[in-house]
């Protein structure tokens, strides 16, 4: 079987004395879709940001692509991983946040093309040109100049998937994507993920969309108190769920 | 509507006619007026109680005025705000860097400097850089541990002009490195983690995209610290630069017009310090871009409401949001 694409062995990650993440066991393997549903609090989010570094974690491990995230490991010790490395790793990940996190003082075509020229060194030229597909990919081409603050909540984070897919990344994050917005925007950047699924990106997505959960996920996972309640298929978990915790939790949303 | 069968879905409502647009008297505002020639009337009689007063000469005025000392002068108080500026600036943005990094040492000595400098007055300040060489007749330059040595006489390298520099600068550096700290924390976090997740390294982050939102921020502040560092120039004069407030009491002191040359003084201070205010304005204009829908009014169309509003209450632009004012100190 190839590398999976995320392994997380026993992953545990606690804020001061608050342990948020409680053992988490999981694997994603390439081109899977992976979602992820829980109260909040639940650690869904944390472990995301796991994922990329943005979050250390307190013990277990974490794989991406096969390599362990933000250490290296020589005989039994582990060494941090210098800035330079940790930065190289993200640039390789792209991540969607619920608040969309565009840069205010730049345009759409600004805030795609910053992280190619800046981090990859790529030409003006190259980025821009790329950008400029990608946010008429995202069905943006005519809001190329426009600034966040022009654009609607969906069509900022439509924004904000064509910068992270800028990159080029082996892996796509998304926090929560679609909770920000007014339920009528939600379907155009549901219609952007789907879109990528389909082509084959490797996805985890923290979402409260269970129709997007199952008919897009691969598997999905249902988390509570920084543990994996109950993992599947999403149409199992979703359609019979197992664990009296997930059917209390579904009742309520679906 | 009476051909409507029963069976038929109720029509959407269609346009309707636009009532014709409101017009009525407005409101009179007698008071506004009463009280605006209250105000101009005790105005006047102030201003007409100290440009007739006896022994003030408007003739020595208007002979110093544009008197070359004088013009001199006010050319060595712009060089001391420009230049202590920059030191402020520059220093003032290292310090706050340094505030908040992750390094104790770091944090704890610019702590230590803004504390130090902050805490004590700036014309004391000034007046130990002009003294240091009584405690320091030589400064040694040197690489430590090398045959590399250089030795100056401290008189000699600390000129007063020099002297003015440290004292300003160093004091003002203390100022700035807690607006720009102010600047760079207002930054919502959110903005780094997504710089951060797409591979940007620390330095990269700030540089592009921290740096440039808190300038919003810093802007304005930055300007009335120039504008107050023109008047606190003249504190240099204890230092025996040749600056406005040196040159003007020099004179003063020659020929006893002392009120004729603080007006000469203050004019220039004020013309200078109106330029600033005119440039402060523009510049924050330019930084508010990206974060305001509408753009604050330009000081034309400010004049513009100025003389209309007695009559017409609306704003200049219908939809703006509200933009802080621009604060201007005075002093």
């Amino acid at each position: 079987m190839a590398t999976p694409m995320i392994r997380a062995e026993a992953v545990y990650k606690s804020f001061g004395r608050h342990e948020v993440l409680r053992g988490i066991d999981l694997e994603v393997a390439p081109k899977e879709v992976m979602c992820i549903i829980g109260p909040s609090g639940s650690g869904k989010s944390t472990f995301l940001r796991c994922i990329n570094h943005l979050e250390k974690i307190n013990a277990g491990r974490l794989w991406v692509d096969g390599e362990l995230v933000g250490y290296r490991q020589r005989g039994d010790r582990l060494y941090e991983l210098p800035d330079r490395e940790v930065c190289r790793k993200r640039s390789e990940i792209g991540m969607v946040f619920q608040s969309f996190n565009l840069f205010p003082h730049m345009t759409a075509l600004e805030n795609v093309v910053e992280a190619p020229v800046r981090v990859k060194r790529e030409s003006m030229a190259v980025a821009s040109d790329r950008a400029r597909a990608l946010l008429d990919r995202v069905g943006l081409a005519d809001k190329v100049d426009a600034h966040p603050r022009q654009l609607s909540g969906g069509q900022q984070q439509r924004v904000a998937i064509a910068r992270a897919l800028a990159m080029q990344p082996k892996l796509m994050l998304f926090d929560e994507p679609t909770s920000a917005l007014d339920p009528e925007l939600v379907g155009d950047v549901l219609n952007v993920m789907r879109g990528l699924a389909e082509e084959g990106m490797t996805m985890v997505v923290v979402t409260h969309e269970m129709g997007f959960a199952r008919e897009v996920g691969d598997s999905l996972i249902f988390m509570d108190g920084g543990m994996v309640v109950e993992a599947g298929a999403p149409r199992e978990v979703i359609g019979n769920p197992q664990q009296e915790r997930t059917k209390a939790f579904l009742s309520k949303v679906l | 509507m009476t051909d409507v069968t029963a069976g038929d879905p109720p029509l959407p409502p269609g346009p309707r006619q636009r009532p014709e647009a409101i017009r009525a008297v407005p409101v009179r505002h007698p008071l506004r007026w009463v009280s605006a020639i209250v105000v101009l009337g005790i105005a006047a009689l102030v201003v007409d109680t100290f440009v007739t007063a006896k022994g003030l000469h408007w003739n020595v005025v208007g002979h110093y005025l544009f008197n070359d000392r004088i013009l001199g002068g006010a050319v060595v108080t712009l060089e001391l705000t420009a230049i202590a500026m920059i030191i402020g600036v520059s220093l003032g943005t290292l310090m706050a860097v340094m505030r908040l990094s992750a390094n104790p040492v770091m944090s704890s000595v610019s702590w230590f400097y803004i504390w130090f400098f902050r805490g004590t007055p700036v014309l004391v300040q000034l007046w130990f850089w002009f003294n240091i060489g009584i405690i320091l007749p030589f400064l040694n330059l040197g690489i430590p541990f090398t045959d590399i040595q250089w030795q100056g006489e401290t008189i000699r390298i600390i000129s007063p002009f020099l002297a003015a520099i440290l004292g300003l600068g160093l004091n003002e550096a203390a100022y700035m490195a807690e607006i720009i700290r102010a600047g760079l924390i207002s930054v919502d976090h959110g903005q780094t983690e997504a710089a951060q997740a797409l591979g940007m390294r620390r330095s990269l982050v700030m540089r592009r995209i921290v740096m440039p939102q808190a300038m919003r921020v810093i802007v304005p502040p930055t300007g009335n610290e120039t504008i107050s560092m023109l008047k606190t120039s003249a504190l240099a004069y204890i230092c025996t630069v040749p600056e406005l407030y040196f040159i003007q009491n020099e004179i003063a002191l020659a020929n006893y017009r002392v009120i004729e040359l603080l007006i000469v003084a203050s004019f220039w201070y004020l013309v200078m310090t109106s330029v600033l205010t005119f440039f402060q304005y523009y510049i924050e204009r330019h930084y508010a871009r990206g974060s305001v829908r509408a753009l604050p009014p330009t000081p034309l169309q400010r004049f513009r409401h100025f003389f209309f509003q007695f009559h017409s209450p609306a704003l200049f632009v219908e939809d703006a949001e509200p933009v802080p004012p621009a604060i201007s100190r005075w002093g």
